[in-house]
């Protein structure tokens, strides 16, 4: 038997009033291991107008590369309290701010190692569905050879990889479209 | 005790299949005005099923609090408006419940107004009503929410644009690939057919299925209409694809 998925319909202009309670911008906590990174991104839109109604939400392994997930039953220890999830809406300046954990690789389909990367989903107002892409490090020597770059037409896959800033920080901006427009995928 | 495998073992992971056609908006819909400087251009990239894109954040209980799933007591007097209950089942596209996967809603009140503050739509707020609510699902994919009916409101996306009543709703499922956020009408509004947003939906069964339908069964005598809302997430491959580029990108 199989049913027909429900139709996604925008989070429109008031997402803040259901979906704030579970803002989570700082994913670090005393006990974890790995490299404690800042993301400072942005997003604009195709005029270069900050977008500053949206929803960021990411999802990641742990910095030895597990999920926190039944699926992911992979003999690497998990970090009690660090869950991977983290949500935080745009500011006026369309700008967003999350602290994590350097994630670990994770398989690739087919076998070998992804690169060290962190799953980005964004909602606004003006996406009648989510958008989907990632955000991969710079100076990460696996980036080289991670298959979901390599689909990623060569031009294009800077939109992918952040920018070093100083002391833990990276930058990285999501351009929604035009000449500079960030890799969105479909999965 | 819990087998654990090998890297070499997940390097197939069945994936999610993608949404069947007709039943997605795209990104570019000129009558919602608002999407033709947010959608992209360039095609998206497909990609293949890996632990990235299977796995996703788990909710429990303890994120929940006692009257997150009713609206109408989460502040000292009752709000205004007519009293719903909002229920239904939460199902894989193979037609399987749904469990224990958080389900966030929120809506205007029942004079069309969000507490908000880019809301200055000429309406009352109501200091009893936030219109933010959230639950888990039960083991058969169940989930209820007592709320007041939301009233529909102008908006500017072209001259004498009114949204259709809805509750806006959020779900994870079991993975990132489920992620789902769309919108609950209601049964013989006449706003639908001039809701860009409803009409951006392609296939016309796709778009009737975002109307609730009146259901006497949790209809509660002498308290509160009920409204049978079901949702379906993206179903999983029953086994891992050996390529997924076999299959068209169409959601």
């Amino acid at each position: 038997m199989s049913l027909r998925t429900t139709a996604s319909q925008t989070v429109g202009p008031y997402l803040h009033i259901g979906l704030t309670w579970l803002v989570t911008d700082n994913l670090v906590g005393p006990d974890f291991t790995g490299e404690p990174v800042t993301i400072d991104g942005r997003i604009t839109d195709a005029d270069g107008k900050p977008v500053d109604d949206a929803l960021v939400e990411i999802w990641q392994a742990n910095a030895r590369g597990r999920y926190d997930h039944p699926d992911d039953a992979r003999n690497i220890p998990l970090e009690p309290g660090f869950r991977g999830f983290g949500r935080v809406p745009t500011n006026a300046a369309g700008a967003f701010r999350i602290t994590t954990i350097k994630p670990g690789p994770v398989p690739a389909p087919g076998g070998g190692m992804q690169a060290p990367h962190i799953n980005v989903l964004i909602f606004m107002r003006g996406m009648l569905r989510e958008l989907r892409t990632r955000l991969y490090f710079p100076d990460e020597p696996a980036n080289a050879s991670d298959p979901v770059l390599a689909r990623v037409p060569a031009q294009r896959r800077g939109t992918l990889i952040a920018t070093p800033r100083g002391s833990g920080t990276l930058g990285w901006n999501v351009v929604l479209q035009g000449p500079d427009e960030t890799v969105f995928f479909d999965y | 005790m819990t087998s654990r495998t090998a890297d070499s073992e997940h390097a197939h992971v069945a994936g999610y299949r993608p949404a069947d056609r007709g039943t997605q908006p795209e990104y570019l819909y000129p009558p919602y005005s608002s999407t033709v400087k947010r959608s992209p251009s360039q095609p998206l990239v497909l990609l293949p099923a890996s632990l990235s894109e299977v796995t996703g954040p788990l909710f429990g209980w303890d994120v929940i609090h006692a009257n997150d799933f009713d609206l109408t007591k989460q502040h000292a007097g009752d709000p205004i408006g007519e009293r719903i209950v909002v229920s239904g089942r939460v199902l894989d596209a193979n037609a399987r419940p749904v469990a224990d996967t958080l389900v966030e809603i929120w809506q205007a009140n029942a004079a069309g107004r969000y507490p908000h503050p880019r809301d200055n739509h000429d309406a009352p707020t109501d200091p009893n009503f936030t219109g933010c609510g959230r639950t888990l699902t039960d083991a058969d994919g169940r989930y209820r929410f007592v709320t007041i009916r939301p009233g529909e409101y102008p908006w500017r996306n072209h001259y004498n644009a009114w949204r259709p009543a809805h509750i806006h709703f959020s779900l994870f499922g079991r993975a990132i690939s489920t992620r789902l956020v769309t919108q609950m009408y209601f049964p013989g509004d006449p706003l639908l057919e001039y809701d860009p947003m409803y009409t951006s939906i392609p296939d016309e069964r796709a778009r009737r299925r975002l109307v609730s339908e009146f259901d006497w069964e949790t209809t509660i005598p002498e308290q509160a209409l009920g409204y049978r809302f079901d949702i379906v997430l993206r179903g999983r491959d029953e086994t891992p694809m050996e390529s997924d580029l076999s299959r068209g990108g169409e959601r």
